[in-house]
């Protein structure tokens, strides 16, 4: 690892204004992705600004919904007694992500902000837009197994890795950031961006913003189901993750929400299979044809082909796990 | 047949044979540092130059806590917890696997909660109580885990052990150890390439339904 300056401030507002002052700094939190890019020579910042102690991990109910630090760890939140009775489409996305030692070393924020594990990404002697804009993409013709299916293009084809950002947006979290001149409100499915002409770009958070909270809004999704498909059973990243959660009265669906992870380079909303669902009954027929809409569109690369058939079968699953039929 | 005498640890911790080791890996540093200096320096534009390559090397004051023993020490910021434990204190029970959080064999405790050592900067640790391996027994008594593993045969080659025992204590103190199913999950970010794992999962079911203090 090249050496870097470390400074670790005491507060907020110091941290603010020293990355403001520096556009080579980064912050770091947990640090379990940002210290593997490091020593992989992915990234290389000449400084890294701690915010591991800065004041902002509470978990706590308010009018609004569920507020939620950004660094809270990702541990502290899956366990949190609201979070699973209130939000357990949360807890059960965090659950099935990284395992119980990351979980404890990595925040809410850090995991919102890192970087996908696509292996073009993390292998310097590769062509990679993202790593290194203009090199290519060594993915599109090469091992893609692990890729997009969904809103790629031909400069990217990498997959957002989070399971937690893939709850988060079928909750309709906001994302709260603030920099040295104030704060705004991010809607978390206009977080992260889709690669096109600029997939360096991962998201729309601007140089000196800092991501202090998340806001999950109250709901009445009483049944919800966090599938993830893997190569194992346990700690590794989804070929493709479904988050389906519902309201059902009555025998129909009053609400519906549907995300996927694994298939496109961020949280992957399903608006379509949701519209389709709203007012029917919660019936695996119904569910069945949902998968058929959510599909449509998706594109394999060669080896990621199988992704499509696994996406309609997932997205079937998971919404007859959640309401109880399967 | 071997005749020689088993070595002994010297005063400091470390045989002959590790203290070369590591002076040669610290020098190797030292060189692979020099070699880095001059994009370094052309990066230095928006700062006076000495001033700029005396921050990059300049060694932070970390105060922290290992195995119940405070200790104030000097770290380059780039250093692992785990190369400061191992290289620094010479605690080299815990192992250096993958070194990228992907095997477990780096887990310790930190403030009580099980991490990879791997992926934390030492001096992002400030303040921190850290248990490893080597904190685990009470003197000369095992911990209940650490004899749970020799009585189920936990290990074979044991390069993961350490790494294991000190995540099972946790998983157990998380109340995460209830099933076999769920210590399986729960374990998963240790791994064995020997494939003890039948054997672990018996050794932290032994230990659970023991009720023992852990």
């Amino acid at each position: 690892m090249i050496p870097f300056e470390y400074i670790r401030p005491s507060g907020q507002k110091a941290a603010l204004d020293a990355i403001a002052k520096d556009a080579s700094a980064q912050f770091i939190a947990g640090g379990t992705n940002l210290v593997d890019l490091m020593k992989k020579g992915v990234v290389s910042p000449q400084k890294l600004i701690d915010i591991g102690k800065l004041p902002l991990k509470e978990i706590k109910e308010a009018n609004t919904g569920l507020h939620i630090g950004a660094l809270a760890l990702n541990s502290d939140v899956a366990e949190n007694e609201i979070v699973k009775t209130k939000y357990s489409l949360l807890s059960q996305a965090l659950y099935a992500g990284a395992s119980a030692q990351l979980r404890n070393m990595a925040t809410v924020g850090g995991n919102i902000m890192q970087r996908t594990r696509c292996t073009y990404f993390y292998d310097t002697t590769m062509p990679c837009n993202k790593r290194k804009p203009g090199s290519g993409c060594g993915a599109l013709k090469g091992y893609n197994r692990m890729h997009a299916i969904f809103g790629a293009s031909e400069n990217c084809i990498a997959v957002h890795p989070s399971d937690m950002c893939v709850a988060l947006t079928a909750l309709n979290a906001t994302i709260l950031v603030s920099n040295n001149k104030g704060e705004r409100k991010i809607p978390f499915g206009e977080f992260h961006r889709l690669p096109g002409d600029h997939p360096e770009t991962d998201n729309t958070l601007q140089k000196g913003e800092l991501i202090t909270a998340i806001i999950i809004p109250e709901n009445n999704l009483q049944h919800s189901c966090y599938l993830k498909i893997r190569d194992r059973a346990s700690y590794a990243f989804a070929l493709v993750s479904v988050a389906a959660a519902l309201e059902i009265a009555d025998g129909k669906t009053k609400d519906v929400r549907l995300a996927m992870g694994g298939v496109a380079h961020k949280p992957w909303r399903l608006t379509d299979a949701e519209k389709f669902l709203k007012g029917k009954p919660a019936t695996e027929n119904n569910f069945q044809q949902a998968a058929q809409i959510a599909i449509k569109g998706a594109k394999g690369y060669g080896n990621n082909n199988f992704k499509i058939k696994l996406a309609s079968a997932a997205i079937t699953e998971a919404l007859n796990k959640a309401a109880g039929k399967a | 047949m071997n005749t020689q005498k088993p070595r002994q640890a010297s005063e400091n911790g470390s045989d002959g044979f590790n203290a070369s080791r590591r002076d040669f890996l610290k020098l190797s540093s030292a060189v692979a540092a020099a070699s880095i200096t001059p994009s370094v320096v052309t990066k230095a534009a928006d700062k006076k130059v000495d001033e700029r390559i005396a921050d990059y090397f300049e060694k932070m004051t970390l105060n922290i806590e290992v195995n119940g023993t405070a200790q104030q020490l000097q770290v380059e910021p780039r250093v692992t917890l785990l190369d400061l434990l191992r290289e620094q204190l010479h605690l080299t029970g815990t192992k250096k696997g993958c070194d990228h959080g992907q095997c477990g064999a780096c887990t310790v405790h930190a403030d009580g909660k099980r991490i990879n050592s791997c992926l934390s900067l030492a001096i992002m640790n400030e303040g921190k109580k850290i248990t490893t391996i080597e904190g685990l027994a009470k003197g000369e008594e095992l911990h209940p885990v650490q004899q749970a593993f020799i009585k189920h045969d936990g290990f074979q080659c044991g390069y993961c052990t350490p790494g294991q025992i000190m995540s099972a204590v946790s998983c157990i103190r998380e109340g995460h150890a209830n099933s076999a199913g769920e210590i399986r999950e729960f374990m998963s970010g240790n791994i064995c390439r020997c494939g003890a794992y039948p054997n672990i999962v018996d050794a932290i079911m032994d230990v659970k339904k023991g009720g023992q203090d852990v």
